[in-house]
């Protein structure tokens, strides 16, 4: 294509966009909706998966050992626990030290557990700990083989919610975001055949005189792409400015400051890149439905 | 393979069941004046359609200046295209151009360079007798002027024949005239032209080859022939 040529396309484009300005606004607001909204559910998902990846990676396992257990036994459990791959380290806690912490933990209210010494209740134990957090699963069930071990615990439950909920929004997102972008790409076409019908007997003679079809296209195509990035400026001003704001207000709370969330940067290039690159393909889908029917002359 | 136009056997049938044309042979040479005349109805403007393909045929074989028309892909028909001037009844004009830019989007679109175009353009408003209105807007002109411009517009990109449908169906007799001089001249500088038109004084006294078309037939096809087709 001549410079030339492309700069005629460019203007084109431009001018429909600021001819049919309600329809413009209208598509553009459509977009702004969709990529809002998907820009937050990416963010809440995008955090949701590193909080869950965190505490994964701080899951133990703790081996519970049979109660009439002998202290000969113990270390050649602990050296089949070790012989498993992907075992990281393998701690003893045994019942005693166990009661300590416990006490320990009830702190004030530790003389509830008085008494006890006599009769431990609790089970000799070892904390596992795995390389992987993948492997955790498979180290665990080694472990449940062994003789005289009575229970395997892993917070598998937590581990398991949490995935399921970062699942269901992204879910939700999904669906939200499809629907969305579907009403989007329909008001951007519908835009864009505005322009099409207003500019139809020029299409036609272009056609008659011999133009090829991407020339006729071209300009719907910049126009499609102008009001898909139009449409991702307010989401990503706003997602970008909101979360940096969150993050100064959960850094200065200390009680919150266990949330570990992702920091700003890279997270607001890779959601700005992602909305931008949504919104413009949106806006050529949209514009590129409606050309479409319009070139069969 | 020196004919402008060639169709063998060519049968149109639309959608909805009506046969437009059954059966169409005709030979057009380099450089012929050609007019189609019939009566409404009869497949003339389908015939029209079908050698700058906005139609296409159901059977048979068109040859246009070398392209085979039905065979070309959709990519190629813009090639076809800028081989053919075609002029029709209402002008076809856009309304915000004026006459200069009128034409000189015809050679824009298909990417002319500039130098050329700016050559070009007032060259074919000479032709057509319009180079003091190179500024007015169509609703500024008479219909005569507007279909002038059509003409220019379908000239200037150079094509080797020029597909008129009832060019002069919206003018007066004055001013139908003075158009078909200007076909005529257009013609004696080596361009085909194809009309179709209704036009009986101008075929009769024209004395050009006439192509009758009729239910979607060539009945008659005679050198230097009359409007008549009732027998």
């Amino acid at each position: 294509m001549r410079i030339r040529t492309f700069g005629r396309h460019l203007k084109e484009g431009t001018k429909n966009i600021v001819r049919n300005g309600w329809m413009t606004f209208a598509a553009v607001s459509a977009v702004t909706v969709t990529l809002l909204i998907l820009g937050v559910f990416l963010v809440l998902a995008m955090n949701i998966n590193h909080i869950a990846e965190v505490i994964e990676n701080q899951v133990e396992i703790t081996v519970e050992l049979d109660l009439s257990i002998e202290e000969s036994q113990i270390s050649p459990i602990e050296d089949q626990i070790r012989n498993i791959d992907g075992v990281k380290s393998v701690v003893f806690v045994s019942k005693e030290e166990g009661l300590e912490q416990l006490k320990e933990r009830f702190g004030e209210d530790a003389y509830l557990l008085e008494g006890l010494e006599e009769e431990n209740p609790l089970n000799d134990i070892f904390i596992v700990k795995a390389y992987k957090p993948e492997n955790i699963d498979y180290i665990a069930k080694e472990i449940t083989k062994i003789d005289l071990v009575t229970g395997v615990d892993y917070g598998k439950t937590t581990v398991d919610k949490l995935f399921a909920v970062t699942r269901w929004i992204r879910h939700i997102g999904l669906i939200f975001v499809v629907g969305l972008s579907f009403t989007a790409m329909f008001l951007i076409a519908n835009t864009i055949k505005i322009t099409i019908y207003a500019r139809k007997r020029e299409i036609e003679i272009m056609k008659l005189v011999g133009a090829t079809n991407w020339f006729i296209r071209w300009p719907f195509f910049v126009e499609g792409t102008l009001l898909g990035i139009l449409g991702s400026l307010v989401p990503i001003v706003l997602i970008v400015f909101g979360y940096e704001f969150l993050l100064e207000k959960l850094n200065s709370n200390l009680t919150l400051s266990f949330f570990q969330l992702l920091p700003l940067y890279p997270l607001a290039y890779q959601i700005s890149i992602l909305l931008v690159s949504i919104g413009v393909f949106i806006g050529v889908w949209g514009s590129m439905m409606s050309v479409h029917r319009f070139l069969k002359i | 393979m020196n004919y402008m136009i060639e169709m063998f056997n060519v049968w149109k049938t639309y959608p909805n069941g009506v046969y437009a044309l059954r059966g169409i042979n005709i030979k057009i040479d380099k450089g012929e004046f050609v007019y189609v005349v019939g009566p409404s109805g009869a497949g003339k403007s389908t015939f029209i359609k079908l050698m700058y393909r906005e139609e296409r045929l159901t059977k048979g074989k068109i040859f246009v200046n070398g392209f085979n028309v039905e065979r070309l892909k959709e990519r190629q028909i813009p090639q076809l295209r800028r081989n053919i001037g075609v002029i029709f009844q209402d002008y076809r004009l856009l309304p915000n151009l004026n006459v200069y830019e009128n034409v000189s989007f015809a050679m824009e679109v298909i990417e002319a360079p500039k130098k050329t175009i700016k050559k070009r353009v007032p060259e074919v408003l000479e032709l057509v007798g319009l180079k003091d209105k190179m500024a007015a807007l169509p609703n500024q002109l008479s219909g005569g002027e507007q279909q002038r411009v059509a003409i220019a517009r379908a000239l200037v990109n150079n094509p080797a024949v020029i597909i008129a449908d009832e060019p002069t169906g919206n003018l007066d007799p004055e001013t139908s005239w003075e158009i078909m001089e200007l076909f005529e001249k257009i013609n004696f500088r080596g361009t085909t032209i194809v009309m179709a038109t209704h036009n009986k004084e101008i075929v009769d006294t024209m004395k050009k080859r006439v192509i009758v078309i009729k239910d979607g037939k060539v009945t008659r096809d005679e050198y230097r022939g009359g409007y008549s087709y009732e027998d």
